[in-house]
């Protein structure tokens, strides 16, 4: 079903139609509370919700450093999986010789998990 | 005949494209095919809601929704429109450009995602050649929503689902792209429509479906697991644990915007499940040749419907994950399984009969039986032995068994 134009003129045109799928209802809504039902702003009503107590403190707390050690692994593993990927594709194709290779690459990024396992960094607390 | 309505819908479209001038082509079938898409799985997403509703209301011993029309079925009409009448409130101390981006940035990419899952034979809304890069790529695009969502409503409770979210989507992303490249390997191909076709032969009575292999069945269960803590659903839904944290990151959400973030997660379950049947389950091929009279969309549409039933059937059986279990599962036993089901399919191609060619049904039935036994064996191994060995190591000087139950007399 793909076009001559390749693609993306597709995908552009389904980003819009997702889009209009999504905006659609929401104007309808606005519509809606324009007509029928106004908003009645108040300080009680657009609070935000804890239970009906009132809120103390900031909710923008710092993140913990832990979640950067996590997202620093994923980084380096998602990166890998990205290399991986034309790997994968090509992998029919190769020799025994380019696949060794290929599982020394895949070992020192798994030595990486191991060290990063063995330091306790993958212990949630 | 068979032919006929398998291609009934490609037929259709053609004639309707032709009808209208050259220059008209290109848009006219974008356009169609968006249409199509958009009321079939908009359609399906209304159906799951009632599914859901009443499979969850069957297990746990009561009856569902049953008022809104015959057997509740128009339900989710009524929920529309509640949706769409209801107050659409936002906090004071909210970012309100992002509240609003929040749900639009979760739709748009579900259903970009959806474009390149083929439902049929030559039914796929685009077959790029890098299919399964692309579906990662924008799937990857439901976290910054999730987040975007929990911060810029400025609660605690959305924030903590926030943080809960992000740290949760990140851990399960790299298994569930590691246990999608197995089939990448084997087929040589990121193209889906490739993938479907290698598996649409037939070895003797069964198809050659990936998930009938030890690799195959390894990194189906694995991505699906990841899959659903993807998609945020139970027994993984700890970012909108309802008794923990009140819905996460949608507690501010209300009227149309709620649905919004209802419907992007149906979508997002669809095209995971259509990406599971795509690479392990033969997407839109017949589970037995003398099946195959069958249009291809009838089987897409039923294995994504199975699919939705393992899923709610898990949700109303399961209980929810605590945090530290659920990142130690994805790091430490997730991500290694992976890893292995990769040195596994690697193992299935190196001892096939002819290393070098993507192996062809043909080829599988001339290969001698030893070999093959020597293969599943040592495949089976290479995923087995870690199972065990890491179910052993993880569980090592813990108190776990089977759970008892007390009932009151």
């Amino acid at each position: 079903m793909t076009s001559e134009q390749g693609p993306y003129l597709f995908l552009t045109l389904l980003g819009v139609a997702a889009l209009l799928f999504a905006l659609t209802p929401l104007a309808l809504a606005w519509l809606w509370a324009r007509v029928f039902s106004p908003a009645k702003p108040g300080l009680d009503k657009n609070s935000i919700y804890e239970c009906g107590l009132e809120s103390k403190g900031d909710a923008w707390v710092p993140f913990r450093s832990e979640y950067y050690l996590y997202a620093i692994i994923f980084l380096v593993l998602d990166v890998e999986t990205l290399f991986l990927m034309p790997f994968a594709v090509s992998f029919s194709g190769l020799s025994t010789g380019a696949v060794l290779a290929m599982l020394v690459f895949l070992l020192l990024l798994v030595e990486g998990l191991v060290w990063a396992w063995g330091k306790g960094v993958l212990n949630w607390k | 005949m068979a032919e006929t309505l398998d291609q009934l819908f490609v037929l259709a479209k053609h004639a309707l494209v032709d009808s209208t001038p050259a220059a008209w082509r290109p848009w006219v079938s974008s356009i169609l095919s968006i249409a199509a898409m958009i009321m079939a799985f908009a359609t399906l997403f209304a159906l799951t809601t009632i599914l859901e509703r009443k499979g969850l209301g069957r297990i746990q011993n009561r009856l569902g929704p049953n008022r809104v029309g015959p057997f509740g079925l128009l339900q989710p009409l009524a929920d529309g429109v509640k949706s769409l009448t209801k107050e659409d409130l936002v906090p004071r101390s909210a970012d309100r450009v992002l509240h609003f981006l929040a749900p639009l940035v979760l739709v748009i990419p579900v259903f970009l995602a959806l474009a390149v899952v083929p439902v049929g034979r030559n039914m796929v809304a685009v077959d790029l050649d890098a299919g399964i890069l692309f579906f990662f790529a924008v799937g990857a695009a439901t976290e910054l929503s999730v987040f975007m969502a929990g911060w810029s409503s400025r609660n605690k409770y959305s924030v903590l689902g926030a943080m809960r979210a992000v740290s949760q989507m990140i851990s399960y992303e790299i298994p569930l792209i590691l246990s999608a490249l197995p089939v990448v390997m084997i087929t040589g191909s990121l193209s889906t429509v490739q993938i479907v076709e290698r598996q649409a032969v037939f070895t003797g009575l069964l198809p050659s479906w990936n998930v009938l292999t030890p690799w195959g069945l390894a990194a189906f269960l694995l991505f699906l697991i990841a899959g659903t803590a993807e998609a945020n659903r139970c027994p993984f839904d700890l970012p909108e644990g309802e008794s923990e944290i009140i819905a996460g990151y949608y507690t501010e959400y209300s009227g149309f915007k709620f649905a919004l973030f209802f419907l992007g997660e149906y979508i997002g379950l669809f095209a995971m499940s259509g990406l599971a049947i795509t690479l392990f389950l033969g997407g839109w091929s017949a589970p037995l040749a003398a099946l195959a009279f069958i249009p291809g969309y009838v089987w897409f549409f039923g294995k994504l419907l199975a699919l939705i039933f393992l899923f709610i059937w898990v949700r109303g059986t399961l209980p929810r994950l605590r945090m530290d279990q659920l990142m130690n599962f994805a790091w430490k036993f997730m991500l290694p399984m992976s890893l292995m089901t990769i040195l596994s399919a690697g193992a299935w191609h190196l001892m096939s009969p002819t290393p070098g060619v993507p192996l062809s049904s043909a080829e599988a039935v001339t290969h001698s039986a030893g070999g093959t036994i020597a293969r599943w064996l040592v495949c089976g191994f290479l995923v087995a032995a870690p199972y065990i060995l890491l179910g052993r190591y993880l569980t090592e000087g813990r108190n776990v068994g089977p759970r008892t139950y007390r009932y009151a007399d």
